[in-house]
């Protein structure tokens, strides 16, 4: 998020997509609930599905599947039609406007209507909502991230902050919600192929040498594979080892049949986890490690904050907490790591990456702190982009619709789209084995418009047979009016139905997510 | 603008009520059903003081400080008058601290003990309410229920979720979901919000229940492990087990001020979970079978560097974790990058 959670409840105005924050991010719906019920904030809420935040709306945007781009270039329009753009915000914070005013010339409301069925006069009106408001803030998750087009929605989105000068102020800001509790650190301390800690990039030489300094070696120049080239890789032979350490690809990711093959051809799987998850069910070798509240170290939320978590019990048998795991392999190859804490591993992280430089464990066991915190006197930087962006100006970038990979057809008449439900969690290894959390959605549904219901011939509770291009799986019929009529809904979690089993592999070329948002499918009465 | 209270002059910004500026300068006045996040609404009377030239004594939680004023706490009249409520309240419902949860954290008994109230005046009720335990999360003890409305207006004020109301008048006065549903059969989520603020025994922890109350009970801070909101959370521990997650009632810091969803504050029990991993495994002859860490890390690391001297490091690849901590997670891509030499590092943030 480029503000804080807290901030969220100064704004004035939200533009709520692609996240169902009452069930996915309850905490901070409740900031957004407060505001528009109590200080009487606007929300504009662009999503597919009549989520529960729709009661709360000031104007509902029903978008569609995968046509992102084109409403949010069809505010942008609007914006600049009406001469509500921030000039000034303009003028001096930003660059390339002109290429922006020239691409989203073309997508006029009623353009956009036809591509995303979001009728002309409430683009307008949310248009109006957002521009006019003093501090209005985006928030959105998944359901602008888990597309094809991926990078240039979040692009958008960042077009359209700036284009009303919304950065950088409280109560404003271009705020993605991340779905796990350390997704935010994970990304900051590089795990991932083209990244060395707090974003250097691994192609730079520049960026490598205090790394090859800190740790003594000669690091590799050139960037890693994705997780869907790797798995790719690993299906094709060219890939041999996989070490997965806490996660579960056989249900997380999509097309599982693939991802299958490809793990089963692997010479050696390594699953290092605290349950035999359905991943490890294929491991060689398997790990066992303490869970959150058996160790010591540091969470980063999505608002930047570095947390601590203490160890409150013991781990179960021989769990070992992962990073003990990794030294000892790590000792085994010869690297002779000497770490004998959590705080040991942090006091080598502040001084090599810079945003943590003055995040010392020693201040976080009396406060929170958030990124960029360069020293110990920093006291934390709750937005970001105040004065200048990161590269300097704000850089408008041109994004274009591009239809979804893969749309409903005579064969596969249902758009699917996935997701998470307040119940459970992701591939629900700890979700499913929580008492009261299975008590409340013990089995795998799908949402179903009653229009589609009827036409199927399908009533509540039957059992369905869902196909793609690239399996089938059966799930309980939940009808209701949540989806519109031609689009369906089925959570990510169970795995005797797992919905990645029929979702699309195709992904964004940036950033590699794949499209779990949009897929086709057909439907079947089992009983 | 100053105030005077117990004879000490205070500043305070307008907008202040007494409760707060009292607060604020370290003169305790027992608060019942006012909470610093909801407003106030002066019911329980427990908080009363004496105004100079006010006609009755006011209840400091909803009364506005103002220029001038002389206020005092600790009056006979006010200590009267603040048993009296405390003596009502008891005998509102059957309050039996022996067996009850929240013995040891309870503002009524914490109020009865403190004002010596040996045994209430009055008679309790007759009718013995049965406890609502049709959820495998919240139990409702509504013997306990002394009426405050904290855990009605927690519900509609702070989570908003418009789930707990008042039913009834006067005797029949209860709180609960609309038609008085259970918890089960309403539009709850179970946020735990109520059970959060509920001053009393009356809202608890189902799974916690006589496993270890207040003084038994080891609380440690921690950050939820569930999504990237980040609430901070005590896990209560007893006998190295967790028996329940809660959080501050008040002073609760950021990013969550209190509040939990039902993963944070009921999501907890995976953790002693029969599943669980408790040693090596390594597959031999098809299946996986049990082994020791050297054995285990002693096979990773030959296989690993098999592979790797005989297809180059790129042949290795690694999916670190968004639920390990930055530690770990630090470690992971050091371990791929500078041990093994490859950049084949990812993790689920796309998923």
């Amino acid at each position: 998020m480029t503000n804080s959670i807290s901030d969220l409840g100064e704004s004035d105005c939200y533009l709520i997509t692609g996240t169902n924050t009452t069930e996915n991010h309850p905490v901070i719906a409740t900031f957004i609930k407060r505001a528009v019920t109590q200080k009487g904030a606007k929300l504009i809420l662009v999503d597919p599905r009549n989520i529960d935040l729709a009661r709360y709306a000031t104007v509902w945007l029903r978008q569609k599947p995968g046509t992102d781009i084109a409403w949010l270039n069809g505010m942008m329009n609007v914006i600049i039609t009406e001469g509500l753009a921030d000039e000034k915000f303009i003028a001096e914070r930003t660059e390339n406007f002109d290429a922006l005013k020239a691409t989203v010339s073309k997508y006029t409301p009623e353009y956009v209507e036809e591509i995303s069925g979001i009728s002309a006069a409430d683009l307008k009106a949310a248009a109006r909502l957002y521009a006019g408001a003093n501090a209005a803030a985006i928030v959105y998750a998944m359901g602008i991230t888990q597309h094809i087009t991926g990078t240039d929605n979040v692009k958008s989105c960042a077009n359209l902050a700036m284009l009303t000068g919304n950065i950088g102020r409280p109560g404003t800001g271009v705020n993605p919600l991340r779905g796990q509790n350390n997704v935010q650190g994970a990304c900051d301390m590089a795990c991932l192929p083209g990244n060395l800690p707090a974003y250097k990039k691994v192609g730079e030489a520049a960026d490598r040498k205090p790394f090859e300094d800190a740790w003594g070696v000669k690091l590799p120049e050139k960037a890693g594979l994705t997780i869907p080239k790797i798995l790719d890789g690993a299906a094709h032979g060219t890939v041999k080892a996989l070490y997965v350490m806490g996660e579960n690809p056989m249900m997380s990711d999509p097309d599982i049949t693939h991802v299958e093959k490809a793990l089963k051809n692997l010479d050696l799987l390594v699953v290092q986890d605290i349950f035999l998850n359905e991943t490890a069910e294929l491991a060689d070798v398997v790990l066992p490690t303490a869970s959150w509240a058996e160790k010591e170290g540091t969470y980063t939320n999505t608002e930047r904050r570095v947390q601590l978590i203490r160890k409150a019990v013991e781990a179960p048998g021989q769990a070992k907490p992962d990073w003990e795991v990794i030294t000892m392999l790590a000792n085994k190859l010869g690297a002779g790591w000497k770490y004998d804490s959590a705080r040991d591993i942090l006091n080598e992280i502040n001084k090599v990456t810079v945003s943590y430089a003055g995040i010392s464990y020693d201040r976080l066991e009396k406060n929170s702190l958030q990124w960029p915190c360069p020293n110990t006197e920093h006291p934390g930087t709750p937005i970001l982009h105040t004065a200048a962006f990161t590269r300097g100006k704000g850089l408008f970038s041109v994004c274009e619709h591009i239809p979804a990979a893969e749309l409903p057809d005579d064969e596969y008449p249902f758009l699917l789209t996935t997701g998470r439900i307040l119940y459970q969690y992701h591939t629900a290894t700890m979700s499913r084995r929580s008492k009261g959390l299975v008590s409340r959605t013990p089995e795998a549904f799908i949402e179903l418009n009653p229009s589609d219901a009827r036409n199927l011939g399908v009533s509540q509770g039957d059992k369905l047979e869902i196909s793609s291009r690239r399996g089938s799986i059966e799930v309980v019929a939940e009808v209701n009016d949540r989806c519109e009529q031609g689009v369906v809904f089925i959570p990510f979690h169970y795995s005797e139905a797992a919905v990645n089993r029929l979702t699309n592999p195709a992904i964004d070329p940036v950033a590699n997510i794949p499209e779990y948002k949009v897929s086709a499918v057909k439907i079947k009465r089992v009983a | 603008m100053s105030i005077t209270i117990d004879g000490k002059e205070l500043e305070f910004t307008p907008g202040q009520t007494v409760y707060e500026v009292a607060k604020a300068n370290g003169i305790y006045i027992p608060v019942l059903c006012h909470h610093e996040q909801l407003k106030p609404v002066g019911a329980c009377r427990v908080c009363v003081v004496e105004v100079e030239k006010a006609r009755s004594l006011v209840a400091s939680c909803a009364m506005p400080a103002e220029n001038g004023m002389i206020v005092y706490t600790n009056t006979e009249r006010v200590l009267q008058a603040r048993k009296l409520a405390v003596e009502l309240l008891m005998t509102q419902g059957h309050h039996n601290c022996i067996t009850c949860e929240n013995s040891g954290d309870c503002v009524l008994q914490d109020l009865a003990y403190s004002l010596g109230i040996e045994a209430p005046r009055f008679s309790e009720p007759k009718e013995i309410k049965a406890l609502e335990q049709a959820n495998e999360m919240i139990v409702r003890d509504m013997n306990k229920c002394v009426l405050c409305g904290l855990c009605v207006r927690a519900c509609n004020e702070i989570q908003v979720n418009q789930v707990l109301d008042y039913t009834g008048r006067g005797p029949t006065a209860a709180v609960g979901p609309a038609f008085g549903n259970l918890y089960e059969n309403s539009d709850c989520v179970f946020c735990g919000e109520c059970v959060r603020i509920c001053p009393v025994g009356a809202l608890f922890e189902k799974q916690g229940r006589f496993q270890g109350r207040a003084d038994d009970l080891d609380k440690v801070r921690t950050t939820c492990a569930y999504c990237g909101v980040g609430c901070q959370m005590d896990v209560n521990v007893k006998n190295g087990k967790i028996v329940k997650i809660t959080t501050p009632r008040e002073d609760a810091p950021a990013p969550n001020f209190g509040s939990l969803c039902i993963k944070g504050r009921f999501g907890y029990d995976f953790e002693g979970h029969a599943d669980r991993l408790t040693t090596p495994l390594i597959r031999k002859d098809g299946e996986l079978k049990e082994a020791s860490w050297d054995e285990a890390i002693l096979y990773v690391a030959e296989k690993l560097n098999a592979i790797k001297k005989n297809s180059g490091p790129d042949a290795v690849a690694g999916f670190s974790s968004a639920r390990c901590t930055n530690e770990e997670n630090y470690l992971f891509q050091k371990f791929l990058r500078a041990v093994i030499g490859t950049n084949n590092v990812d993790h689920c943030a796309r998923l």
